[in-house]
């Protein structure tokens, strides 16, 4: 009997027929009888104190239904926007931020008043008429200077700008230090970067005042933490907020932590009694949603001559914005991956988040490990510079090579081979002979380099006692139910939330494989609140298949156990001698005495049940995962630099990765392009700009805040190898972010390779033309 | 993203665009593709009270060739432009410009006669007509593409005036237009273009300033014997672009040189 299995197989997106053909259902689809708009008027300074709200222009439009302002919305919402321990516990500031500013605005985009009338436009005409006077504040911009003591305050009534201050010490970094033989040091920039998911944020909230019940419909990666911020904020029992998000366009991490209009939205709805909708435009997006990265370190490694890597010694200044990220400090994880896949003695890495006016960072796309990569690719490659070896000899020499491998902040890499992605990508990209071409063109002056970034990520959040403590409370395991009904289809239930991954697809093989239905006959049901189990933990951190297709694992592995137990009855067997192949439990040894797993399902309905066998066929299960998972990967990246204008062509890009176990390569090679591009976007176009005088965010739209398209963009070549984990049944690995952290440090490392003949030694992110022409410029003097 | 409420009426010949525009005062706009105007409108950084919707007028969209000159209706959209072969025949650098104007479907809505009207210093009809003194025909008169684009965004159309028409002579000899964009479909952020005539070369280069600019330094330089490279070095004689987030002053300066002479270097 032929075998179908379909983990491994390229099966394709079960979602894409909807979502192509326009049929998804995204927040704006959703219409309620009754429904009204809510417009925000925002702050124009990135600084400023409120002196008065005028609000009569605007209310006294047909259509109008409330203006509303702090006052109004403090009788609604309690307590301030929550902040996590996340990676830096030990906090020195955390400013108070309400959803909506009362006396004193803190960057630009920052709500000062609602409008809620009958008609988008009309709310939009309105908010324009709302009058507010404001007192301007000096702003503070960059981060450095608000480090420095006397520096403008973010917060007026604040002590300083100094969100956390803190260092995460690995081995004696002096002792490491002292035995170096060469040092080098660099200044490294992390700009800030507008996540830009094509579908911007979204809220509707339809609050019933005869039972106190709330339903909130947003766009959002994490459904169930909004339900618990928002319930606590809005004095309302858990039970009585259903959070409903149904496709979600895309979220990057941009749609993990709650945001003001989350708790506005709601609030509206409860204030006026009707349902109330909240659109973001696409200047909103860029001015209010949060940001990532921002940061700049500043770090020094010492080796010795042969190329032996000994400590790494950091400075990561993290620009916050005006308030901390819900989970903004999980970005400090740069410094715990700072060491990357290599063996140090020591690493010493001081993390500080500082205060600006601008708005908040937090996790996006990698979140902390592409800026970990980043540093350590670069660092690596100044040694190997420094020394004139190979880039890739000197990564050789240092990878880490027994697993598991413990780093140097006690990080326990699951399993790797380190060398086997890199010689991979090598023979790939034809690396000899590149390097061939590569002192040809220089004879000839042109400006060819190749750039390698060999990366290891810590995703698949995560264990519970270190997530719970992360979070302030909730670990971060992950909960699926599975339910078969009685004619044998199957309901999936995850806590997971799916904005672009394919889990319906991807989750789908895992339970027909478990119980053998065929996929047609599986319902994969995420982000509704009011299905499935009591909790989920959303989607980000590359974590969705290792903890939460783990748990929809446990429960089909559950529901399989229960119905072989129910065969056995059925056929009067035991069920010790019962196999299961191809959805059927036979007798061993009498393949003719079997039972489907469908008409086992019926009888678990039925009226002969065994003896102490409870009806139904379904199974909660919780998956807590005894480590984080640990892919890793070597890209490859080969420019040319056009000495003239200073624009990089990439010639070459290759990408051998290690995810372990692969449910579906087709989803797989999926996730690496896009993460691929967003690096490569890093790397070479996006920019958040604020003018550094007067605060003013200069890229506000997608004219100048550049997202590079299929054209601009390389196909990279991709292959891998498998390196099952050892710490999860299915010996799978996250795959969401990993392009995003290996890419941009091999693009920058292949145009710094380019231009070290001029004696550049360095290029900062965007690697625009115009910075590698100026660059060029200086480097001629 | 919203835009402000305005009134809106359909003209179906110029007669009827000029009576409407002149009916519904001073805060009325022309609006044809709308590629410009829509997006500031949606900032709410144009508010006209009147849009007088001109894509009915099927009278301004042709292209012909009449007594050595390429005649092109202002309704003519980029994409026709582009397809068009009696532009490729005559005006090939036309053609070609429009080929690389946005993306499709701008390209399939944008017109001749908005990018003219608009102004934009980035806009790179107006360098091709600036170069080669082409003629902005309008309801009322004749302007001098030199005459046409005073400022940014600032032309002498009166606010009831539409045009109608653009002509160019034609020129199929050598030619080439570059523009330096970190996108496929993004605006220039320097242009520049060359074109053989009968009486030499003509060079222009597109957003170095307000306008679009005719690099007369060049072409005396070409037309006196110099190299390529030689006469490139005169594109930047005399220009004073500003400095945004997409390049400094300096390095649209240079961009101009680069550009010119490879656009020299290049032409076939």
């Amino acid at each position: 009997m032929a075998v179908s299995q379909l983990i491994g197989a390229r099966v394709q997106r079960r979602e894409d027929p909807r979502l192509i053909t326009g049929r998804g259902h995204f927040i704006e689809d959703h219409v309620l009888p009754g429904l009204a708009h809510m417009a925000v008027v925002r702050s124009p300074h990135p600084h400023a104190r409120i002196v008065g709200i005028d609000k009569a222009a605007a209310q006294s439009l047909p259509g109008v239904l409330a203006v509303l302002t702090a006052q109004d919305f403090k009788a609604q919402i309690s307590g301030g926007m929550p902040v996590t321990p996340a990676f830096a516990p030990e906090k020195k500031y955390v400013p108070e931020r309400f959803p909506i500013a009362e006396s004193e605005v803190c960057f630009q985009g920052e709500p000062v008043a609602v409008v809620v009338a009958t008609s988008r436009a009309l709310a939009a005409d309105a908010a324009d008429l709302v009058q507010v006077e404001y007192e301007p504040l000096p702003a503070v911009v960059d981060p450095e200077a608000a480090m420095v003591a006397g520096s403008f305050k973010a917060h007026s009534d604040g002590p300083d700008n100094i969100g956390w201050d803190m260092t995460f010490a690995g081995g004696d970094i002096d002792a490491a230090f002292a035995k170096a033989e060469i040092r080098v040091s660099e200044r490294i920039l992390q700009q800030r970067l507008a996540p830009t998911a094509i579908e911007p944020r979204g809220v509707m909230a339809d609050y019933s005042p005869y039972d106190e019940r709330l339903t909130l419909w947003l766009s959002s990666q994490n459904p169930h933490f909004i339900r618990l911020f928002v319930s606590g904020a809005m004095g309302l029992p858990e039970s009585h907020v259903r959070v409903v998000s149904p496709d979600v366009g895309g979220g990057f991490g941009s749609k993990i932590s709650p945001y003001p209009e989350d708790y506005l939205v709601p609030a509206a709805s409860r204030i006026l009694s009707r349902p109330v909708r909240w659109i973001e435009t696409r200047t909103e997006s860029v001015m209010t949603t949060i940001h990532g990265r921002g940061q700049v370190f500043t770090a020094e490694a010492a080796a010795l001559r042969d190329g032996t890597l000994l400590g790494l010694r950091l400075t990561q200044v993290l620009d916050l914005g005006a308030y901390h990220g819900t989970f903004g400090a999980f970005q400090a994880c740069a410094c715990l991956m700072s060491g990357g896949v290599y063996r140090w003695e020591a690493i010493s890495a001081r993390t500080v988040g500082v205060l600006t006016n601008k708005v908040p960072t937090d996790p996006y796309r990698g979140a902390g490990r592409p800026e970990g990569t980043h540093l350590c690719e670069r660092m690596v490659d100044r040694v190997a510079q420094e020394l004139g070896m190979d880039p890739a000899d000197l990564r050789r020499k240092n990878f880490a090579q027994e697993f598991p491998y413990v780093n140097n902040f006690g990080l326990t890499y699951d399993s790797g081979n380190y060398d086997g992605t890199l010689d991979r990508a090598l023979e790939l990209v034809d690396y000899p002979g590149w390097r061939q071409r590569q002192a040809k063109a220089r004879e000839e002056g042109r400006l060819i380099g190749v750039g390698l970034s060999t990366w290891v990520e810590i995703c698949g959040f995560g264990p519970s006692q270190p997530t719970a403590a992360a979070t302030g409370g909730i670990g971060l395991v992950e909960a699926a139910e599975i339910r078969f009904l009685p004619s044998g289809s199957v309901a999936a239930y995850v806590g997971t939330h799916a904005h672009g991954q394919g889990h319906d697809t991807t989750f789908s093989q895992i339970v027909a494989d478990t119980l053998g239905v065929p996929l047609a006959a599986i319902e994969v049901h995420h982000g509704d609140t009011a299905e499935g189990p009591a909790f989920g933990y959303g989607t980000y951190g590359s974590r969705s298949l290792a903890v939460g297709g783990m748990a929809l694992h446990q429960a089909a592995t559950v529901v399989r156990e229960k119905a072989r137990q129910l065969a056995a009855h059925l056929l009067e067997a035991s069920p010790d001698d019962l196999d299961f192949a191809q959805g059927t439990f036979s007798v061993r040894g009498n393949p003719a005495a079997h039972k489907t797993v469908q008409e086992v399902a019926l009888a678990a309905y039925g009226g002969s049940l065994p003896e102490g066998m409870e009806h139904g066929l379904e199974a909660v299960s919780y998956f807590d995962p005894p480590n984080f998972v640990w892919p890793f990967g070597a890209h490859i990246c080969v420019v040319e630099v056009d000495r003239d204008t200073g624009a990089v062509a990439i010639q070459k890009y290759v990408a051998v990765d290690d995810c372990g176990n692969v449910i579906n390569p087709m989803i797989v090679e999926g996730q690496l392009h896009g993460g691929i591009a967003q690096g490569i976007s890093q790397a070479l176009y996006e920019e958040v700009v604020y003018d550094q005088e007067s605060g003013q965010l200069v890229t506000g739209t997608m004219v100048d805040y550049l997202i590079p398209t299929m054209n601009e963009l390389p196909v990279p070549t991709l292959d891998r190898t498998v390196t099952p984990s050892p710490t999860n049944a299915l010996g799978v690995k996250g795959i969401g972010e990993a392009g995003t952290i290996a890419s941009s440090a091999a693009v920058i490392n292949a145009i710094c390779d380019a231009l070290s003949p001029l004696g550049i030694h360095h290029v900062d992110m965007p690697a625009t033309p115009e910075r590698i022409w100026r660059m060029i410029q200086e480097a001629a003097r | 993203m919203i835009p402000a409420a305005f009134e809106y009426s359909r003209a179906h010949s110029v007669t009827e665009a000029v009576a409407q525009l002149r009916e519904a005062g001073p805060e009325a706009k022309v609006i044809a593709g709308g590629q410009s105007l829509l997006p500031m409108m949606r900032m709410r950084l144009a508010r006209p009270a009147h849009l007088v919707d001109v894509n009915a007028v099927r009278e301004l969209d042709y292209v012909r060739v009449e007594d050595g000159h390429l005649r092109v209706g202002a309704m003519t959209r980029h994409v026709t432009l582009a397809r068009s072969e009696v532009v490729q025949r005559h005006l090939p650098l036309l053609a070609e410009m429009a080929s690389e104007v946005g993306d499709a479907q701008i390209r399939s809505r944008g017109t001749l006669g908005g990018v003219m009207a608009h102004a934009d210093a980035a806009g790179d009809y107006p360098t091709l007509a600036t170069m080669l003194d082409a003629m902005i025909v309008t309801d009322r008169r004749r302007i001098a593409a030199g005459d046409f684009f005073q400022h940014l965004f600032t032309t002498p159309l009166d606010l009831d005036e539409l045009v109608c028409e653009v002509v160019f002579p034609v020129a199929a000899g050598p030619r080439r237009y570059l523009k330096f964009r970190r996108r496929l479909f993004d605006w220039a952020i320097v242009g520049a273009g060359v074109q053989r005539t009968e009486a030499g070369w003509r060079v222009g280069l597109t957003h170095v300033g307000p306008t679009p600019v005719r690099a007369r330094g060049v072409e005396a330089a070409l037309a006196s014997g110099a190299t390529p490279v030689e006469a490139a070095a005169h594109a930047s004689d005399g220009l004073e672009p500003t400095s945004d987030v997409r390049a400094t002053a300096d390095f649209r300066l240079h961009l101009a040189r680069v550009l010119t002479r490879r656009a020299l270097e290049q032409a076939a």
